[in-house]
């Protein structure tokens, strides 16, 4: 089973990479972005078939390895 | 004075780190971080690199390395442990020290020597240092020291702050921050002040005629504390 978990900064963390992107983006022209925010995304084949199992599996991964909880938040997205 | 120096994939600067340890006294062991058991050390240095090529961010792979349980266990039983940049970046990781460390605020990868300002010394890293001021040299793109308000306050509280960017005199201001780390943290302590972590490197200032002394003054001052 394939779950996908996506991990973004919290809000009071600056982010001076989004800020740079937002600011190209601005002089491409896309002058309608009020803030860019840059994350990561993750697809995990796990062996698991039910859903429930695989989505605590990754979300233990996430706590424990994939976000740093100090200055990120993951988000299980979908599980197919 | 017995000290051990973990080399992980992609650690660049264990060598450099033997090198100093034992021009000052320590009988130095280099330390696989695929291995399960230290050798009995009295300080253990994780050194600075780019252990497994900072991938998901930098220190987070080789935090789960297996020589890190005996490392954290070592150190929760009051032993000394220092990292050196990227081993600054695996202590925020393993948890060992509070907070984190971000990009560089202007996004530059950072190679120049800095002053730091040593504010406490009441640990056994700085005690009786004769210096306040100290100039190092940080390699950085990953040194930007990050940790929520409530963890600021509790750092604070407990004297947790080991060194600040500062001027030549002392003086600490945004001017002088190199990479937009919180009130200028170049280096922190664990609540115990048993472990440290810094970005600037003090092997890299071991030698009057190539680079500068200051480290030379550190790691004297060090194994005279350790003894």
């Amino acid at each position: 089973m394939k779950v996908s978990a996506v991990i973004t900064l919290k809000k009071d963390v600056l982010d001076p990479q989004g800020k740079v992107i937002h600011e190209t983006l601005d002089g491409m022209g896309f002058n309608s972005v009020n803030e860019v925010r840059q994350g990561k995304y993750f697809e995990i084949e796990v062996k698991e078939n039910d859903p429930k199992k695989a989505k605590d599996l990754v979300e233990d991964m996430c706590k424990k390895l994939l976000a740093n909880l100090v200055i990120e938040n993951y988000k299980i997205i979908e599980t197919q | 004075m017995k000290s051990s120096v973990i080399t992980f994939p992609g650690s660049n600067c264990d060598r450099d780190m033997d090198v100093a340890l034992t021009k000052f006294g320590f009988k130095n062991k280099m330390v696989w971080h695929n291995d399960q058991e230290l050798p009995k050390s009295d300080l253990i240095v994780l050194p600075g690199g780019f252990s497994y090529g900072d991938y998901l961010r930098c220190g987070s792979m080789a935090s789960k390395s297996k020589i890190m349980h005996s490392v954290i266990n070592f150190a929760k039983s009051g032993g000394l442990v220092m990292g050196i940049c990227n081993g600054f970046q695996i202590l925020v990781e393993s948890g060992l020290v509070p907070g984190v460390l971000l990009r560089n605020k202007y996004l530059q990868f950072i190679c120049k020597n800095v002053h730091v300002k040593v504010d406490n010394k009441e640990n056994t890293f700085f005690k009786n240092l004769d210096k306040k001021v100290l100039e190092f040299h940080i390699a950085h793109n990953e040194g930007n020291y990050f940790c929520t308000n409530d963890q600021l306050k509790e750092i604070e509280d407990n004297n947790q702050i080991a060194i600040y960017y500062c001027d030549q005199n002392g003086n600490t201001n945004d001017q002088i921050n190199p990479n937009g780390s919180i009130k200028n943290i170049a280096g922190i302590f664990n609540k115990e002040k048993n472990v440290l972590g810094m970005m600037p490197h003090p092997e890299r200032m071991i030698d009057e005629s190539l680079s500068g002394e200051d480290g030379s003054i550190f790691f004297k001052n060090l194994l005279n504390n350790i003894k």
